[in-house]
């Protein structure tokens, strides 16, 4: 293993890290809710009365936040390198295993471990090693 | 209120995402490539988050009900099951193809990435697609139940 210190942002990466604590904390005090974004935007696809507008308050705040930041600074530049098909599949399959396994980055990986949760630990380790070894075979096996 | 709240919550989420850089695919994926040319940055934003919300959810854990006097809904599911974990591996393969989990690919679409839009489109099918499965097995519980 070598270390990238060219891309390597110790500082904004935690700066933003507690924005993002921020927002959950906002959201679980006012609202009393986890921010996990899959479960609030899949919430959206098995509507219940009195439970929609939230949910879609929340999307359209991560969606506009980009023009918020624009505001005050130049918007960073996302580099996406999966080509459509790549990504289609890998849509699918976010979605399929969000739901599944009740949750992603943000509701398991950063509320249910802020709350000690035993089930979000096993999903975040779960997610995170199927991710180191997706992007091992990919970089290292098939495109080697 | 609740619904301003929530806006206001998704809002600061999105510029989390963007000052911590998580809404760059090419940057969480240097940070899932161990093997390669790694970038740790990704572990500071969990880091920070984790730091904030730890103090959150211990405030929140002695109130019954929110600061708006809702009620509230914490998950009390405790098992830990096929479903958790075959979800887990299901969306971390997902991840690693494309760098994106949910939340930066919404912030990404709101950018006007195409690429975003074909992540987010395709991830609402998946989502929907569960809830087709579910609601037949539900379907098929009760039969065998009645």
């Amino acid at each position: 293993m070598t270390i990238d210190w060219t891309a390597f942002t110790p500082w904004t990466a935690a700066a933003g890290g507690a924005i993002i604590g921020i927002a959950t904390a906002m959201f679980v005090l006012f609202n009393g809710r986890i921010a996990g974004i899959s479960g609030v935007l899949g919430g959206l696809l098995k509507p219940l009365r009195g439970d929609i507008s939230w949910r879609v308050a929340f999307v359209v705040g991560l969606i506009g936040a980009p023009l918020l930041y624009a505001l005050v600074a130049e918007l960073p530049q996302p580099q996406i390198d999966a080509g459509y098909g790549a990504l289609a599949a890998a849509g699918l399959l976010v979605g399929v295993g969000t739901r599944y396994g009740s949750g992603c980055t943000s509701g398991h990986g950063v509320c249910g471990l802020s709350r000690f949760s035993t089930r979000s630990l096993v999903a975040t380790s779960t997610f995170m090693a199927a991710g180191l070894v997706t992007v091992f075979v990919l970089r290292h096996v098939v495109g080697a | 209120m609740a619904t301003l709240f929530a806006l206001l919550a998704g809002s600061v989420f999105g510029i989390g995402l963007l000052v911590s850089g998580m809404a760059n695919p090419a940057k969480v994926l240097g940070f899932l490539d161990l093997a390669g040319n790694w970038d740790p940055s990704l572990a500071f934003v969990m880091a920070g988050a984790i730091a904030v919300g730890v103090v959150a959810f211990a405030f929140a854990r002695r109130r019954t009900v929110s600061l708006l006097g809702l009620q509230m809904r914490m998950p009390s599911a405790t098992q830990l099951d096929r479903r958790l974990v075959g979800g887990g591996v299901l969306f971390g393969i997902g991840w690693g193809i494309a760098g994106f989990c949910p939340g930066p690919a919404l912030v990404a679409l709101g950018m006007g990435e195409g690429k975003a839009a074909v992540f987010v489109l395709t991830m609402l099918v998946g989502m929907a697609l569960f809830e087709l499965i579910e609601r037949q097995r539900a379907a098929r519980l009760a039969v065998q139940g009645a």
